[in-house]
């Protein structure tokens, strides 16, 4: 006689395809992030990949009111540290320069998202009840190599084998993404120089950003190619810069300060690094399955979300990533922004930090950098680019030409 | 992915800011090509004229293999 154990029935959410356990929260702590800090981005050829590192993780414990030697566990993001700077082993080479005391110290790289997904599993780590008090960064110093040094570099994150041995660089791989697009969809030059207008007005209020500089449709329409249809107006910069946050269960949070978000959805997702392994080049199923599954995690939906930080680190990323994530329907997000529904007192605020393309791109500080600006928008703190609306924001990271995908939607304390 | 003697184009761009390694072939086009034979192939496209430039839809015919780049050209 066998006996008769009932399991309850597990709560799911399709999400293409694939299920998301919603039951996975129930025995998972809330989080929340409790302090941010952020180094300027841009050009510092006088300092070091450390330096930049150490002072992002000072401001956010600073931020946080709390001090290095209580912190229990440190993920950092870095895409290629190695290649950039000649050093490896780079978590304890930042964490004890910091002050973290014997802690586990842990690099994670999934190119432009190693930021992200150093957030994703240090958020882990605290949700699932290993620690109570833990920093993740991310950090990239770019500028010390050549330009086509560093868009050799960059080529790393997509496949070697095959595109990159053909010649692909990031802007190209974005290029025929963009014209595929345009093929599909009718999405226009201007458009995408719509977006660039957009996130260098916006960069142009923020003072962290690497360029500061208003630039008029006719110059984005202008600009030098990099790889056709893009120009240099379409491409993020290459940065140095470092970003920090420090996390808590969301219980202990308003021990250590009132200006908490709470981390309502942080989902990381995967898909194949070659473009031409793809079916439809026009959408990202990764960020597609990381919005859904943050979305059903979250108990909201794209029309819920007050401000988002993008991965633009091309204008057509941000088109498609606003597609993807359902801020407008499918092959509209050229018009959608053209129409200024994406500027900071449009329908829905995209990159008011300047985005990739005016704050700057140090790779692997970016995914951790946008979850600071976000934060920033909803403790009402960003000045001249403050949304009206601050009470949720969503931020995507993405990888290589859609291979690693982290969304997470953030809420005000 | 092997090699087809022919294909359509997919997608393409122009490369005009290369990897260190391609700097001498720059600017130079790239295309995504879907293979007569099946499958879809990151190709080179030869020639640097105006009239060898492919765009979607175009056909185009493998020309030859160089260091291990697949060259093609429009049909």
């Amino acid at each position: 006689m066998g006996c008769i154990i009932a399991i309850p029935k597990p709560r799911h959410a399709e999400t293409c395809g694939r299920i998301v356990n919603l039951d996975i929260l129930t025995y998972m702590r809330p989080v929340a992030i409790i302090g941010i800090g952020k180094t300027a981005f841009g050009a510092f050829p006088d300092r070091d990949l450390r330096s930049l590192a150490v002072e992002a993780v000072e401001h956010a414990l600073s931020d946080a009111n709390v001090s290095a030697a209580t912190v229990q566990a440190f993920y950092l993001g870095n895409f290629a540290g190695p290649a950039f700077v000649g050093q490896n082993h780079l978590a304890p080479y930042v964490g004890a320069a910091t002050g973290f005391d014997g802690i586990p110290c842990t690099r994670l790289e999934d190119a432009c998202a190693s930021g992200g997904s150093a957030f994703f599993h240090a958020w882990m780590s605290v949700a699932a009840g290993m620690y109570d008090l833990v920093v993740a960064a991310g950090v990239e110093k770019m500028t010390s190599q050549s330009t086509p040094r560093v868009t050799e570099i960059l080529a790393g994150a997509g496949d070697m084998a095959g595109e990159g041995r053909a010649g692909a660089t990031f802007p190209a791989l974005f290029a025929m993404i963009a014209r595929r697009h345009m093929y599909q969809y009718g999405t226009t030059r201007e458009q995408l120089a719509a977006v660039s207008v957009k996130n260098h007005a916006n960069g142009a209020k923020n003072p962290l950003a690497h360029m500061r500089k208003v630039i008029t449709l006719e110059q984005a329409m202008a600009g030098k190619p990099i790889a056709e249809p893009l120009t240099v107006y379409d491409c993020s910069l290459i940065s140095d810069g470092a970003a920090a946050v420090v996390i808590v269960p969301l219980e202990q949070a308003a021990r250590h300060t009132s200006r908490y978000a709470r981390v309502k959805a942080v989902a990381q997702t995967s898909d194949r690094v070659a473009l031409d392994s793809k079916s439809d080049i026009t959408e990202f199923p990764a960020v597609k399955s990381a919005g859904q599954k943050a979305y059903a995690m979250a108990g909201i939906g794209p029309e819920n979300i007050d401000v988002a930080e993008l991965h633009d680190c091309f204008t057509i990323a941000e088109v498609i990533a606003s597609e993807d994530l359902g801020f407008v329907a499918k092959g509209q997000g050229g018009p959608f922004a053209a129409a200024g529904c994406t500027a900071i007192n449009g329908r829905i605020p995209i990159n008011t930090s300047g985005g990739l393309k005016a704050k700057g791109h140090p790779v692997g500080a970016t995914g951790v950098g946008q979850l600071c600006d976000v934060v920033l928008q909803l403790r009402g703190d960003a000045g001249e680019r403050q949304v009206p609306r601050h009470r949720i924001g969503l931020t995507q990271n993405l990888g290589g030409s859609g291979a690693t995908c982290v969304v997470t939607i953030l809420e005000a304390a | 992915m092997k090699t087809g003697p022919s294909g359509r184009v997919y997608t393409e761009a122009i490369v005009h800011s290369p990897p260190e390694q391609f700097a001498a072939d720059a600017p130079y086009q790239l295309a995504i090509v879907d293979l007569d034979t099946g499958g879809r192939m990151t190709v080179r496209v030869l020639g640097k004229e105006q009239e060898d430039r492919v765009r979607i839809g175009d056909q185009v015919v493998f020309v030859e293999d160089k260091d291990g780049v697949a060259y093609y050209r429009k049909q």
